[in-house]
């Protein structure tokens, strides 16, 4: 039997209203890889925090013991110089500067304070061999994918001599085949020896790698599962307190004509105006239907996307937009809107939210002109278009007046949701709706889904879960390299023939 | 601030009041923290200034000397919070403001223009330039992503140039006509006539005492009553809407206290005005451009998408908003209340002068961050600057009738500056 690395004991957080954590236990043995889920909100990032001390010793209650000894951290510093590392979900990288130099900031190789660079690019080089990274020490960070910065990031660790490293939600922005990379690296880690905590909402992922579960709801731990014991179904009847027969809200798809028609849809690079990202598009949506958009990253379909809402992306764009028949002029964002279309973004926090305003003004933003006359805005309507909207889609928050920028990940992709709703769209095209937010909430999005769809909306999904697509959708494009390279029923389709289909993609000569 | 109307401020509201009714009222103090803080502030440093400088603070003639100095940063403190919320900056107001006033005097004074040179048509003439001024900046910051800072910058050396040029060097061009300077130091007409309460003293000579005896200028007094009473019944009309639809979260005797309180500060100083010449007529151009920026701010679809910009830019565009237009509306908006200071600080001085609103932009833009808006964008409230702008104005000219240094004055002003942002952003990390 492993020797316990780290306990935590009754840890209670309270924010000013809200109790984070109440009396939440957490221990973890030597050279395991031990996961923590729960729900958005249920308070995994905030126990993180406190373990890593970005809240002070002082601010909770409890105890934290690591190796035998407790610990009262007064800051991050404190905790990484014992060797607990934590890599946050938003990479805290700087952009401009180099991979060695990312690596060795704030802990640069010098006498003196001048910098030994031929010490740091050696060692840098010694890491990224560890982490299976090949690339120049001296190349920018700015220039490798997020996939790769991910393992900049766990170098950057592994330069701390880490003992337990912390990784918070990392597979969120990587594609399956970087994610399996780091899940493999994992692995090997805990072969060396290594600790890690895992927090993850991809319950396959955790069933992979995990040798110990620890599930959290509403700020308290409910339970610890062993290896043996690690199952989908188990960990979501313990994350969300009662069991989900189906991950997918039962529907019966009523489809009609089509009524959403997209012809040779061609779009190039902004930037590198040779380029074509968007290879002849032809797509169509029925009244009721729900059509997703399968492939791996980068193979253009957000690309595609904001293209067609109000040539949010890309130039040289040709090719033809019809609903109903009739020819549409997509060509301003507001043209899109009137038009009827609607896109949710795939980054809520970079897209889709004014973070630092509150529910109320971001549901009506899209359609200020329904709440207002002549420009001016009726605080009234508005209220109670906003307090509809927060019953509709369920959105937790204290009221209409809650920042968006302080509620969980679900609950802003409801807000985002109840924008685009509240504008009254006929094609509704969602980009990664349930990136990053967890199994209750996606639940709840695919109900709005249904839903809509049953209201007689034309809806695209764009998404990379294919187990989500082949759940939700009534037909499936398959996008790669910038071309849909296939199509298919949901009924007929399978993880198997859509992969095949971006293969055999893959194969064709551009 | 008898003008201070439109609605009431917003509260930060749970909509089951019965039920919580001390918490609500707490929370509803602490959301408008800042606000009341602020108005507080400007009270308690009038009152110090009141006390240091023997009571001549209050005194009706300094009051409208108060005004007069300060109405231009108020002005375009309005245009610099849009500036601000937006997201951006401008540095170029001072010079524009200059740059205007020189216009003005050349067009008025020097050049023949015939019946162009009227000062109606002249304003009217340099306010449209100003507009056209914002536009040329605000084009680049829109269209091509300049940085505003960079394009401002630019923006206040050229028009501080042909500001000086214009003059011809050094010189000063003046005397402007004195219907002109009215829009600086006239005082509206009393179309009541004025009302003695206490005759003045006449002396033996059979002259009377300057300053003794108190006439009111009645037209002051009914214009003040009038906006106050507008004040308490949209604030009380707002109020029963609210309840009416059970959103009200502000409870009752704070409503009341709020408004009485209001009222009598405004009613005194309304009375210091009708007992000197009466109201300031920038004064009255002042109140009526601070309501209707509050309106614009609070109540209307183009304010409402100035802060979703500000806040984030990216996600408005993609909600639809012209983000493009709505940049260089903002900057024309800019350069016509430049203009408009720049018309106040000429009229005051009655003569354009090369350095008419020099440095002037880093006090209009000090106004609105002690006001509480965001540097980073998407935050900061019309009463906010204006208030904000007062204290700056009141610390002026406390300090100068106390004979404060003016380069003690500078430091006193930094500090204030540095200490309300601290204020601030001690604050947004508490909550």
């Amino acid at each position: 039997m492993a020797s316990t690395i780290l306990e935590m004991r009754d840890i209670t957080k309270t924010f000013p209203g809200v109790k984070a954590l109440s009396n939440v236990n957490l221990s973890v043995e030597e050279g395991e890889i031990h996961a923590v889920v729960g729900e958005n909100g249920a308070g995994k990032s905030t126990l993180m925090k406190v373990l890593s001390g970005v809240y002070p010793s002082g601010t909770y209650e409890g105890q934290i013991i690591f190796r035998g000894q407790e610990c009262n951290f007064k800051g991050i510093h404190d905790s990484e110089h014992i060797g607990i590392v934590i890599i946050h979900q938003e990479l805290a990288l700087v952009p401009m500067l180099s991979i060695a130099e990312n690596i060795f900031l704030g802990n640069e190789h010098a006498t003196y304070g001048v910098i030994d660079w031929d010490a740091n690019e050696t060692r840098t080089g010694a890491l990224l061999k560890k982490v299976g990274l090949k690339e120049d020490p001296k190349t920018l960070i700015t220039n490798i994918g997020v996939g790769k910065q991910q393992l900049v990031e766990i170098a950057k660790a592994l330069s701390k001599e880490v003992k337990l490293l912390i990784l918070d939600e990392p597979t969120a922005s990587l594609s399956e085949k970087d994610s399996q990379a780091l899940l493999d690296l994992l692995l090997e880690f805990k072969r060396q020896g290594m600790t890690s905590i895992l927090i993850s909402h991809k319950l396959n992922e955790v069933n992979r790698v995990a040798d110990k579960v620890t599930v959290i709801r509403d700020g308290r731990t409910i339970e610890t599962l062993p290896r043996k014991d690690i199952s989908e179904d188990r960990i979501i009847t313990s994350m969300v307190g009662r069991s989900l027969d189906d991950r997918y809200p039962p529907r019966e798809p009523k489809i009609g004509d089509v009524i959403f028609e997209v012809k040779d849809w061609s779009v190039y690079h902004p930037i590198h105006a040779d380029r074509q990202v968007i290879k002849n598009i032809n797509l169509n949506v029925r009244r009721g239907e729900v059509v997703g958009i399968a492939g791996l990253m980068g193979a253009g379909r957000t690309e595609f996307a904001m293209s067609l809402f109000g040539r949010s992306y890309g130039r040289h764009i040709t090719g033809e937009v019809s609903l109903r028949g009739k020819p549409i002029d997509l060509s301003s964002v507001s043209k899109a809107v009137a038009s009827g279309i609607a896109y949710v973004t795939e980054d809520r926090k970079t897209y889709g939210l004014n973070l630092i305003d509150h529910i109320k003004h971001n549901v009506t933003l899209a359609n200020l002109s329904g709440v207002s006359s002549r420009g001016v805005i009726d605080d009234m309507r508005e209220m109670s278009v906003a307090n509809d909207y927060r019953k509709k889609t369920n959105i937790r928050a204290s009221s209409v007046y809650q920042l968006t920028g302080n509620l969980s990940g679900g609950n802003q992709q409801k807000v985002v949701l109840s924008k685009w709703l509240f504008a009254d769209p006929e094609v509704l095209i969602l980009d990664e709706p349930t990136r990053g937010i967890d199994v209750g909430a996606k639940y709840e999005i695919y109900t709005i889904i249904a839903r809509l769809a049953a209201e007689g909306k034309a809806i695209i999904v764009i998404s990379s879960e294919m187990p989500e697509l082949l759940g939700i959708s009534d037909r499936i494009y398959v996008m790669n390299e910038g071309r849909i390279v296939g199509e298919m029923a949901a009924s007929d389709a399978s993880q198997e023939k859509i992969m095949r289909a971006i293969v055999r993609g893959e194969g064709k000569t551009s | 601030m008898s003008t201070e109307s439109a609605p009431a401020p917003q509260s930060g509201l749970a909509e089951d009041v019965k039920q919580q009714g001390p918490r609500v009222a707490v929370s509803a103090l602490t959301t408008n923290l800042r606000e009341y803080g602020l108005i507080i502030a400007l009270i308690v440093i009038m009152l110090f200034f009141q006390y240091t400088t023997s009571g001549t603070l209050f005194k009706p003639v300094n009051l409208s000397n108060l005004v007069q100095q300060n109405s231009f940063i108020i002005v375009m403190a309005l245009g610099m919070l849009l500036v601000i919320v937006s997201g951006y900056i401008d540095l170029s107001v001072g010079s524009v403001a200059g740059f205007i006033g020189a216009l003005a005097a050349m067009m008025m004074v020097i050049w023949p223009l015939g019946i162009f040179s009227n000062p109606l048509v002249v304003s009217i003439v340099c306010l449209f330039v100003g507009a056209l001024i914002g536009a040329a900046q605000g084009y680049w910051i829109a269209y091509h992503k300049i940085p505003s800072f960079i394009v401002t910058l630019a923006g206040m050396l050229i028009f501080r140039g042909i500001c000086q040029a214009l003059l011809g060097g050094g010189s000063s061009v003046g005397p402007l006509p004195d219907s002109f300077k009215a829009l600086s130091s006239g005082f509206i007409p009393d179309v009541i006539g004025p009302l003695t309460l206490v005759p003045p003293t006449v002396n033996a000579a059979g002259k009377t005492i300057v300053g003794s005896g108190l006439t009111l200028h009645m037209t002051t007094v009914v214009l003040g009553l009038v906006a106050v009473l507008a004040y308490a019944y949209f604030g009380f009309r707002t109020r029963r809407k609210r309840e009416r639809h059970g959103y009200e979260a502000e409870p009752f005797p704070l409503f009341v206290v709020k408004t009485l309180v209001g009222g009598a500060l405004a009613l005194f100083l309304v009375f210091q005005f009708a007992s000197y010449r009466g109201l300031p007529v920038v004064l009255l151009v002042m109140g009526v451009l601070i309501s209707l920026f509050v309106f614009v701010t609070k109540r209307m679809t183009i304010g409402r998408r100035i802060y979703a910009m500000g806040g984030n830019a990216k996600a408005a565009q993609l909600s639809g908003i012209n983000t493009e237009r709505l940049t260089l509306m903002v900057f024309i908006n800019m350069g016509v209340l430049s203009a408009l200071g720049g018309l106040i600080i000429a009229a005051r001085l009655g003569q354009a002068v090369p350095a008419a609103g020099l440095g002037s932009e880093l006090d209009v833009i000090a106004a609105v961050f002690i006001g509480g808006a965001s540097a980073m964008g998407g935050v900061g409230q019309v009463i906010g600057a204006v208030v904000g702008g007062f204290i700056m104005g009141v610390m002026n000219n406390g300090m100068s009738i106390m004979g404060v240094n003016v380069d003690w004055q500078q430091v006193v002003k930094g500090l204030v500056l540095l200490g309300a942002v601290i204020f601030d952003v001690y604050n947004k990390n508490k909550a």
